[in-house]
């Protein structure tokens, strides 16, 4: 998801944020100060401290008499290392032992909410960002107060009162307090805002702290929402419609019924639900289950005829959403000329954790155990559809098997609580891995026409791009944008501006930048440039996916680039590179990458390079792949990374983040691609939605830039260059230009046209 | 579907009773029957390996073994693996040095996987890696640090094998 502004079209958020604006006036509650909502008010802390003994001086830290330092982590961990990083900030500030942190994760609370999002989610690269001022000064107040309680204590200079290793040490008496002696004192004071430590004072901040949560997952005691039992819960499967969208019309399930354990068969608003004491029971009696589906609006979309749907969309001018000089005469005037077209597949996400959610309506509330990336957003749901007051739901989080932007959407808890709600008792959803891989909200298929044009020295003086893409945020921006609200709207208000709001991104009076980004903030000085949108809705859920339009577009773009290099006889890298003067960032990457990798230097016979860029998320990615390509069968050898986040919290996560998003990055544009025939999806499982497996894993290296601008996210940035890079090497190594993902099955194509 | 009384077979070393129809997959038996969770559900297809045991020592996908295979037989899940002298695995200390999980979900069945391996090579080239580990998938893309992890743990069981003799 898009953090900060892009240099010339508006970021996601700016679009939610006009969006809103011009939705009414009713906004004007929303824009508080980050900080005041996570502070405490002091009589609050005070009284609390004198009924538990506890010191709570905002919403995420508390320390007990007994000394016991817990920290609320209200991002969730879903592998990318929240837990800790954020522990990290908080044990830097607090002088205490990251070790000795006990952390919890948060439920959803409107405290708890994303600065830009304004709920609370975890997405969008954006965790270790939002926390690295809040809080590290939350944690720096803890500690201050802490100091100036040791110092009322014992009638002695704050200045000489030293926060160490959780304690503070009164120097010239050689006195210690640990922190927990303390609660009681620190929590009578005020919340100061203090300074912060400066980089050449950290301890903790830039080391390559080992994981807090490896052991936990290296032993099998890490609890993950599938994990979740609760007292008296039963277990429930859906049966669901073949095409998405499809409803149940008949059901005959005496069968079903009279199998061992099986306590309900019943239809629910997206299927049909099997409820058994156990999941194994639920899964084979819902086998048994016979069903007529009224098969809905996709019931004959077709993936052959959606790309020539989408292609006939592409010959109408789109949106101009970047536009200088004139593309037009530039192109007339050029020495050679390019055009062709690009097309990316739908993709699942495939977590390892199937959606799985545990929900309990009861007379006195809901209670939800969801891994969840967007637990304000699911409490935001459960409200609408239940009419349950919000200070009767309680959406807990759980360790997440993987997110990659699936689990913002919230249609696993929709269906936990329908179906608890009905039978009045608590119950575990699980679904198959079939059920993961067909009812996605999936990246988006998308069309992209490009034609350039290069003068006769050589350089690159036409780029314009036409790209037909769906719109996530006219799809779920009803939703996300009614749970923005504050808490205070009436319902009716809130889901009036949902609508209002997603009717724009439909009607293309806003853009969705999602859609476009990547491919609007092209930093390669081109004077004549041109980037349209066609905005095109078969009807098929989309969703968020690790890096969003990145993971599309920085493959268009930077396979497009490599062929207008070609097409000026220059060298990829060189060609970029003079291109990239004025961006000084992107260049710092290429370059390094290029370097460690060792551009221009004698590779074994049979292997290539290619090469490519991309920023998102306001970090800078470059990287370099070798590969070769025997009988039609590509290997990839080595990948160089380069990336530049600013600060780095924890290299050693930013190393495993590339690590992980290249290897996610290369599943894709490897083997992936979700099709559809009648409306079904023909994906299944992991046989035939395949993975990256060990046998094919290159060696990845990963440099990191030396950099004092403040940290920016690391989740999605390593993801956009790899599959570019691969595409340009095969065309080094074959002269081949990859213009369809998946390239297996583009190698494989190409093998039949020879 | 009837259900069987009684199947009796050891898990981690402990003789469990279960009561469940015969087909029920190991794996259920293990999460749902006897609050094993450390094992994990994928895929139910033996494509992913998340939910790899041992049975009688051998790495099987317990998703696919229905419990009447099981019957008189010994299981060993994650909860129950360790070390040649006791305490944890070499590998599950080699997992944590080497910052090996994100979210982990996988994790288990990687390192059942790589059990089962050392204990028939104890010091595996990057072929045996490639061979063996393939068939567990790791959406979070971990596998470079799980072959230097197995590595490691391979190197320092030798090490300690050499000190005892
Ligand atoms: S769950 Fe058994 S192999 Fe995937
Ligand atoms: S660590 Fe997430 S699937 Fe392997």
């Amino acid at each position: 998801m898009t953090r900060r502004p892009s240099r010339t079209g508006a970021s996601r958020r700016d679009f939610l944020r006009s969006s809103v604006g011009t939705s009414g006036a009713l906004v004007i509650g929303l824009y508080l100060p980050g900080c005041a909502r996570h502070s405490i008010r002091r009589r609050e802390m005070a009284e609390h401290a004198e009924r538990t003994g506890e010191f709570v001086p905002n919403a995420w830290i508390k320390i007990t008499r007994d000394n016991q330092i817990i920290f609320t982590l209200d991002r969730v961990e879903m592998g990318q290392g929240t837990m800790t990083s954020h522990t990290m900030m908080v044990a830097e500030e607090l002088e205490v032992d990251p070790g000795s942190i006990r952390v919890e994760l948060a439920r959803a609370e409107r405290r708890y909410d994303h600065d830009q999002f304004f709920m609370q989610v975890t997405g969008g690269s954006t965790s270790v960002v939002e926390a690295w001022q809040p809080l590290r000064k939350a944690a720096a107040a803890a500690r201050e107060m802490l100091r100036k309680a040791a110092s009322a204590a014992w009638n002695v200079k704050m200045s000489e009162c030293e926060a160490q290793n959780g304690a503070i040490l009164h120097k010239p008496s050689g006195r210690r307090a640990a922190y927990g002696e303390l609660t009681e004192i620190a929590a009578l004071l005020e919340v100061p805002s203090p300074q912060l430590k400066k980089p050449d004072q950290w301890k903790v901040l830039g080391t390559p702290l080992g994981r807090l949560d490896a052991p936990a997952k290296s032993d099998g005691t890490a609890r993950f929402g599938i994990d979740v039992v609760v007292a008296g819960m039963v277990n429930a499967v859906v049966i669901r419609c073949p095409v998405i969208g499809g409803k149940p019309r008949a059901i005959r399930a005496d069968a079903a019924r009279a199998q061992p354990g099986v306590s309900g068969v019943f239809p629910i608003r997206n299927g049909v639900a099997v409820v058994a004491d156990t999941y194994w029971r639920a899964r084979s009696a819902a086998a048994k289950v016979e069903v007529d589906w009224d098969e809905g609006a996709l019931s004959g979309f077709d993936t052959e005829s959606f790309r020539k749907e989408l292609a006939h969309r592409a010959e109408e001018f789109g949106k101009n959403v970047r536009d200088h000089g004139n593309v037009d005469r530039a192109l007339a005037s050029a020495a050679t000329k390019l055009e062709v077209v690009y097309e990316v597949p739908y993709l699942a996400h495939a977590t390892m954790e199937p959606m799985n959610c545990t929900a309990h309506v009861s007379d006195r509330g809901c209670e939800v155990w969801a891994p969840s990336q967007a637990p304000g957003l699911a409490r935001e749901l459960i409200a609408h559809m239940t009419d349950i007051p919000f200070d009767d739901i309680v959406v807990h989080n759980t360790l997440i098997g993987g997110g990659f932007g699936r689990r913002l959407a919230q249609d696993y808890v929709a269906e936990a609580v329908d179906i608890s709600q009905r039978i009045k008792k608590p119950v575990k959803v699980v679904w198959s891995r079939e059920d993961d891989m067909q009812n996605d909200f999936y990246r988006p298929q998308t069309y992209n026409v490009l034609k350039g044009g290069v003068d006769a020295e050589g350089n690159p003086i036409a780029w314009s791009h036409r790209l037909v893409a769906q719109s996530i945020f006219g799809q779920i921006g009803k939703d996300w944008l009614s749970a923005m609200m504050p808490d205070w709207m009436p319902r009716v208000a809130k889901l009036m501006m949902g609508r209002s709001g997603a009717r724009m991104f439909k009607t293309s009076v806003l853009t969705d930048g999602t859609s476009v980004e990547g491919a609007v903030e092209i930093p390669y000085a081109i004077e004549n440039l041109n980037v349209e949108y066609v905005e095109h809705e078969p009807g098929v859920p989309v969703g968020f996916w690790r890096s969003v339009g990145h993971s599309e577009n920085a493959f268009v773009v930077e396979s497009f680039i490599d062929e207008l290099a070609h097409a000026a006889g220059r060298d990829p890298f060189e060609f970029r590179r003079a291109l990239l003067k004025k961006s000084p960032r992107n260049l710092g990457v290429l370059e390094l990458a290029a370097e460690k990798a060792g551009w221009g230097k004698r590779l074994p016979p049979g292997v290539f390079r290619g090469i490519a860029q991309h920023e998102s998320f306001a970090s800078f990615c470059a990287q370099v792949a070798e590969i070769s390509v025997k009988d039609g069968a590509l290997q990839v050898h080595r990948v160089v990374c380069a990336v530049d986040c600013g600060q780095v919290v924890n290299p050693d996560i930013v190393e495993a983040q590339m690590e992980g998003a290249i290897v996610f990055g290369l599943s894709a544009a490897l083997k992936q691609q979700i099709t559809f025939a009648g409306g079904r999806v023909q994906q299944s499982n992991f046989h035939d939605y395949a993975m990256l497996r060990m046998f094919e894993m290159p060696r990845i290296e990963v440099h990191i830039v030396a950099s004092d601008e403040s940290p920016t996210g690391v989740g999605e940035p390593g993801l956009p260059p790899i599959a570019p890079a691969v595409a340009n090497a095969i065309f080094a190594a074959t002269g081949h230009r990859i213009r369809r993902l998946p390239i297996e099955s583009e190698l494989a194509n190409v093998g039949k046209i020879r | 579907m009837t259900v069987s009384h009684g199947i009796v077979f050891k898990v981690n070393g402990t003789e469990q009773t279960v009561e469940v129809e015969p087909e029920t997959p190991l794996l259920w038996v293990l999460r749902e029957q006897l609050g094993l969770t450390g094992t994990k559900f994928g895929c139910g297809m033996a494509l992913c390996g998340s939910c790899t045991v041992h049975l009688d020592g051998q790495a099987i996908r317990s998703c696919v073994v229905p419990i009447r295979e099981v019957a008189g037989r010994a299981v060993r899940t994650i909860e129950g693996l360790t070390g040649p002298r006791g305490g944890p695995h070499p590998l599950q200390k080699a997992w944590v040095a080497e910052n090996v999980p994100q979210c982990g979900y996988c994790q288990s069945g990687q390192i059942m996987s790589a059990a089962a391996m050392l204990a028939e090579r104890p010091l595996p080239s990057d072929e045996d890696i490639d061979a063996v580990m393939s068939a567990n998938v790791c959406r979070c893309g971990t596998y470079q640090r799980i072959r230097k992890a197995i590595h490691r743990a391979a190197g320092e069981m030798a090490a300690s094998r050499g000190g005892d003799s």
